[in-house]
Formats: C-alpha cells, sequence, structure tokens
C-alpha cells in the first residue's frame, strides 16, 4: 500500500490509462501545460503529446461536443469541465446528445465519454463555483454519475469509467483533492454501480456519497459514544443506484437517513427515500429523513451555515433513532 | 470537368431527394407518417453538391432538414423511409424518426433535432481523423438560424486554431423557422463570419449544384490536404413551410411564389440538356427510377413492423 492524495489518485488513473490504451485521450482548458485547475492532468501533456492531452479554448460546450464525436468515431476521450457549474452551459452537449446518441440512433454506437468536473463547497468559492448538480444527471437516462469520497475509490472509479462503454460524469469534490489515503501498488479497478459500506452498524443506515462519506463517518464516530450504531454507506456511485446495498443495509438497521451536500429538495436523497419507501416500506420503523443544504444558493460569506456538516448528520439520526 | 456518368447521377440524386420529400409530405398528411416532418423542397442542389465530392467513408452530419442530406450520401431508401415511418427495419430501429436518420456505414455518422447542436460534435470525428492520421474530412451541414447559436462559434474557433478536416456548409435559406434573415442579423452573407476565426469562407449559389460542387470540391480538397477547414454557406430556397403543415403566415405570398423561379433541378436539367449530355425524354427515364425506388421503400416501410415494446428498454446503455 501507499498513501497518495485524491487528486494524484486522478492523475495516476489518468495516466495509467492513457498509457494501457491509445484511444484514450483527455480534452479540456488548461489541461495540457497547466496540467488542469486542480493538477488532474499534470505531467501528462510531456509524456503523451499534444494530440492526447488536447487544451481547449473556454467552450464547454465545444469541448463535449468534441468528446462525443470522437467517441462515434471510436475513440475514449476523457472531458474535463473546470468546475461543475460551468457544465450548465453545455447542457444540450450532455443531455440531447451524449446521453441520447446510443439509444437515439438505435445503438448504432458506444459512448465512452467520461466527463471529469469538480463539484462541491468549502472552499469559498461562491455561488457559481460550488454546486452540486448530480441529480440532474441522475435524471437523465443514458449517463452513468460517479462521486467518489476517497483516493482509492478516486482512482478505481475513474479506471472503470474510461474503460465503460457509456458516458460517465465523474464528479471530484474539490474539498478532496488534498486528502490523503492508501491505494495499492498494483493495479485495481472498482466497479461502476457498487456501494460500498464504509462502516458496518446495526441501528441506523446512513446513505451518502463524495464528501459528505467522511462527514458521516465523523458522525458515526461521535454517535458509537452515545451507544448509536450507525452503518454508513458510500454510493460511490449515483447512477446505476445499487440498491441492493441500501436494501440489505436498511431491512438489517430499519432506519433510514440520507445525507448529501446538494440543496435538500429535489435532491438524490428524495429518490433514494421513494425508492426504499416503495419497494420496502415494511421494513421502516421510522420516517426516512434526508440531509442536505437549505434551498440557497452557496454563499461566499456564509457558506459554513450553508453546507450540511458533521452535526446535520448526529441530529438527524438521533431524531431516526428517537422516533 | 466532371464526366457524364457523374453528373447524371447528381441529377438523379436531386429528383430522388425532391421526390421523396414530396412523396413524405403526401404520406404525413394521408396519416400515415406520426411526429413531424421538416422537407427542404428547393434545397436539393446544395446537398448534392456538397456529397457529390465525398467518399463513402467520409462523414456528414445532417439536420432536422436532413432527408436530401442523406439521400445525397446514398444511403439505403428502404430503411430511410422505414426509419420515418417508425419501423423496426429503419437505420435506427424507428427511434429516431425523420430528424434524427443516420447510417455510420454511408458516412451519414449524425443527425441532429437540436439547431446548432452538431457543430460541436463534428469537431469530434474531425479530430478524431487528424489523430489517427487518416484523410477522412467531415462535412457538417446546418442552417443560417444554426449560425446565431453559441456552438457556431466554438467550433468555427477550435476547428480554425486546431486545422481541422471539416467543412461547415451552412443551408441559407432564408428562414430561422418563421423568423426571416434579415430580422435576426445584420449581415447578408454568413461566409463572412469565417474570416473572424481565421478560416476560409464561401458563399455561393446553392441554387446551382455545378457551383455549390465546385466550391465543396476545393474545402473537400483543403480539409483533405490538411490545410483546414472551410465555412462553406449556399443560399438556396426552402419553398414550403418549416414542417409539413405549415401554413406560412409569417411569409408573403408573392415571395412564396417568387422562390420557385430559382428551381435547382429545372436549372441543372437545362444545362444538361443543353450541353447535349441528353435529350429531354431522358427526365422521363429518371423520374420512372425514382418513382419505382420510392414506391418500393414505401411499400417496405409500411409492411415493417414497428419494434417490439421490449425495445423501448434496449440500447439506453451499451
Amino acid at each position: 500500500m501507499k498513501e497518495i492524495r485524491y487528486i494524484k489518485a486522478i492523475a495516476d488513473a489518468l495516466d495509467e490509462e492513457m498509457g494501457r490504451d491509445e484511444s484514450v485521450f483527455v480534452v479540456g482548458e488548461d489541461v495540457g501545460g497547466p496540467g488542469g485547475a486542480f493538477g488532474g492532468t499534470k505531467g501528462l501533456l510531456e509524456k503523451y503529446g499534444e494530440m492526447r492531452v488536447k487544451d481547449t479554448p473556454i467552450s464547454e460546450a465545444a469541448i463535449i461536443g468534441i468528446a462525443i464525436g470522437a467517441a462515434m468515431d471510436g475513440l475514449r476521450p476523457i472531458a474535463e469541465i473546470m468546475f461543475e457549474d460551468f457544465i450548465t452551459v453545455c447542457m444540450d452537449q450532455i443531455v440531447n446528445q451524449l446521453a441520447k446518441t446510443r439509444y437515439m440512433f438505435g445503438g448504432m454506437y458506444k459512448m465512452p465519454v467520461v466527463i471529469r468536473t469538480p463539484g462541491g463547497g468549502g472552499l469559498n468559492a461562491g455561488p457559481q463555483h460550488s454546486q452540486s448538480l448530480e441529480s440532474w444527471f441522475a435524471h437523465i437516462p443514458g449517463l452513468k454519475v460517479v462521486m467518489p469520497a476517497t483516493p482509492y475509490d478516486a482512482k478505481g472509479l475513474l479506471k472503470a469509467s474510461i474503460r465503460d462503454d457509456n458516458p460517465v460524469i465523474f464528479i471530484e469534490h474539490k474539498a478532496l483533492y488534498a486528502l490523503k489515503g492508501e491505494i495499492p501498488e498494483e493495479e485495481y479497478i472498482v466497479p461502476i454501480g457498487k456501494a460500498d459500506v464504509k462502516r458496518p452498524g446495526k441501528d441506523v443506515t446512513v446513505v451518502t456519497a463524495s464528501k459528505m462519506v467522511h462527514h458521516t463517518l465523523e458522525a458515526a464516530k461521535l454517535l458509537e459514544n452515545e451507544g448509536i450504531d450507525v452503518e454508513v454507506i458510500d454510493l460511490r456511485t449515483i447512477s446505476p443506484l445499487d440498491k441492493e446495498t441500501i436494501f440489505r443495509s436498511v431491512e438489517k438497521t430499519s432506519k433510514l437517513v440520507i445525507a448529501h451536500e446538494a440543496v435538500k429538495s429535489f435532491g438524490i436523497g428524495a429518490e433514494i427515500a421513494a425508492v426504499v419507501c416503495e419497494e420496502m416500506i415494511d421494513c421502516l420503523d421510522a420516517p426516512v429523513l434526508r440531509v442536505g443544504a437549505p434551498f440557497v444558493p452557496v454563499p461566499f460569506n456564509l457558506e459554513k451555515f450553508c453546507l450540511p456538516d458533521t452535526n446535520a448528520v448526529v441530529q438527524a439520526v438521533k431524531k431516526v433513532v428517537g422516533y | 470537368m466532371l464526366g457524364k456518368e457523374k453528373l447524371l447521377e447528381m441529377l438523379y440524386l436531386m429528383v430522388k431527394v425532391r421526390r421523396v420529400e414530396e412523396r413524405l409530405t403526401e404520406e404525413f398528411a394521408a396519416g400515415k407518417i406520426p411526429g413531424f416532418i421538416h422537407v427542404g423542397i428547393g434545397q436539393e442542389g446544395v446537398a448534392v453538391g456538397v456529397c457529390s465530392c465525398l467518399k463513402t467513408e467520409d462523414y456528414i452530419f445532417t439536420t432536422h432538414r436532413g432527408h436530401g442530406q442523406a439521400i445525397a450520401k446514398k444511403i439505403d431508401l428502404k430503411r430511410f423511409m422505414a426509419e420515418i415511418y417508425g419501423r423496426k427495419d429503419g437505420f435506427c430501429k424507428g427511434k429516431s424518426g425523420s430528424m434524427h436518420i443516420a447510417s455510420k456505414a454511408d458516412g451519414v455518422i449524425g443527425s441532429n433535432g437540436i439547431v446548432g447542436g452538431s457543430l460541436p460534435i463534428s469537431l469530434g470525428t474531425a479530430y478524431a481523423a487528424k489523430y489517427r492520421g487518416e484523410d477522412r474530412v467531415t462535412v457538417c451541414f446546418f442552417g443560417d438560424g444554426a449560425s446565431n447559436q453559441g456552438t457556431f462559434h466554438e467550433s468555427l474557433n477550435i476547428a480554425a486554431l486546431w486545422n481541422l478536416p471539416v467543412i461547415f456548409c451552412c443551408e441559407n435559406n432564408g428562414w430561422a423557422q418563421f423568423t426571416a434573415q434579415k430580422v435576426y442579423m445584420k449581415l447578408e452573407n454568413i461566409s463572412k463570419r469565417a474570416e473572424s476565426y481565421g478560416m476560409a469562407g464561401v458563399t455561393v449559389d446553392g441554387n446551382d449544384v455545378l457551383k455549390v460542387r465546385n466550391e465543396a470540391e476545393k474545402a473537400v480538397a483543403r480539409a483533405r490536404k490538411g490545410e483546414g477547414p472551410t465555412l462553406l454557406e449556399c443560399k438556396t430556397h426552402r419553398w414550403l413551410g418549416h414542417y409539413v403543415g405549415d401554413a406560412q403566415k409569417y411569409r408573403l405570398p408573392e415571395e412564396i411564389k417568387e422562390v420557385r423561379k430559382y428551381d435547382p433541378i429545372v436549372r441543372f436539367e437545362k444545362y444538361l440538356i443543353e450541353s447535349k449530355y441528353v435529350g429531354p425524354e431522358y427526365l422521363g427515364t429518371i423520374e420512372n427510377k425514382v418513382r419505382s425506388e420510392i414506391d418500393e421503400a414505401v411499400r417496405f416501410a409500411e409492411s415493417n413492423p414497428i419494434a417490439d415494446v421490449d425495445e423501448l428498454y434496449a440500447d439506453v446503455y451499451a
């Protein structure tokens, strides 16, 4: 095992996959010389050359279009959108084009496109650089949505995403880039669509993802002192949703909290709560609670009051346990 | 100089495009085709002129008004028709309908119902050709309306910057759906925009198939030699409405009548007869050939079943 940072895990996955398959290339703003705004593509230009590490103008729709066309012609592009917020300017290319190309043309194409993008808040980046928009993409048939929480998962899932023949929206958390974690020396893959029980427990299930995994683990530790045993499920992949792992846990605990950083209303928590209520209402001993951000943009100055934290998870778990 | 065989093939394709679209209009009115149909009757010279310069393995991206472009690229008419009828042996299993017909094997790589949606994607196929060192070119068709989408500007800038083997073919029929060009842009010639991105740009009479071909040939040669992209604006006329059934109340009756004077097929036929390539009787031969192909295609489409309901769930993911 070795210890590396989340951002290095990303860079290593890119390097390994580019070394393995000549059809893999990266395209985006500042991905070449600067090595990406956060350093995810550092060193790749020197190693793989300008055609495979392609700097673009600030033209997000075109970046996605290039990836789509190249995938239709058999390449495996990785597009980088510098902030998840900027994805909104290429939504046609993602929603109407990328997600529908295979279906609309009757299965004529495989669409092995990865869109890497940092989401989330915590860096005081303000309303247009701090959003968590995963539910937008999870709502679109044809897309897969991945949100790793640890360096291990980031590397293994990015490799799986690059090898997947479908479009994957790969949402990194910008506040996790410096996080250190252990990964094996040898190659490994983390499969898409498989959640991970980050902490087993018997009293309450908390389903979470990305940075909220760490808050939830912290909350679980605090709650342990109060005799509450929390099972923490890290979704890792938002879509396709690993219902099996969630159901197995809820069967055991009969209590469910969903915690995400995105705005609570209409978020993935609503979907997970609905799925559990639809398919296993008899197993539940308490209402399903959600932890998420209030229905406001992420402000520059009051960010810490906006983003859900460890305490929010603690409170929700206690409420469910006390029901 | 083009050989006789090529010239006659171009005429055949133009007539085929026209008659197919006329037939689609009739079948749609008869309630046999669901959804929307957008025809480009009057614009045949553009698609045929441009596609006559392409090889099978070259790619085109077509538009919502793209029947002519696909037929000019010699797509199989039976499967084309089956697609428009929503039948299972259509090119896209009936899931795309009229607006999204594609056949990668014929080089009709994609088609778009979003105005300006294909421009960025055409960068990708052009990039892939360059990536692999192939001499394949990509032609992206779009309308005058699309030239005001942001994607147009993003795409032209990048294509020029990277010297991509792509031809942006603007079929300028003067109408962005229900709005006339003079209402939505100050420039008269869209090709003028090419210069601001550092690429070749030319405007040609789109109703003259030979002029279109001449300019397209130069653009394709440039792209193949790695000398970069071209914005090729072909000025033409949309004789009918935005969609079949559009009463065109936004258009003066005189203008609707006037544009028919510029019939690209009549003009090309006249040229071929005057240049003694064929006698007038030859036109009947073409009409007969085209009619029987269309009858056969319609029969095929009508007798082809709609896909099984299981197909609803197929191909969302690979």
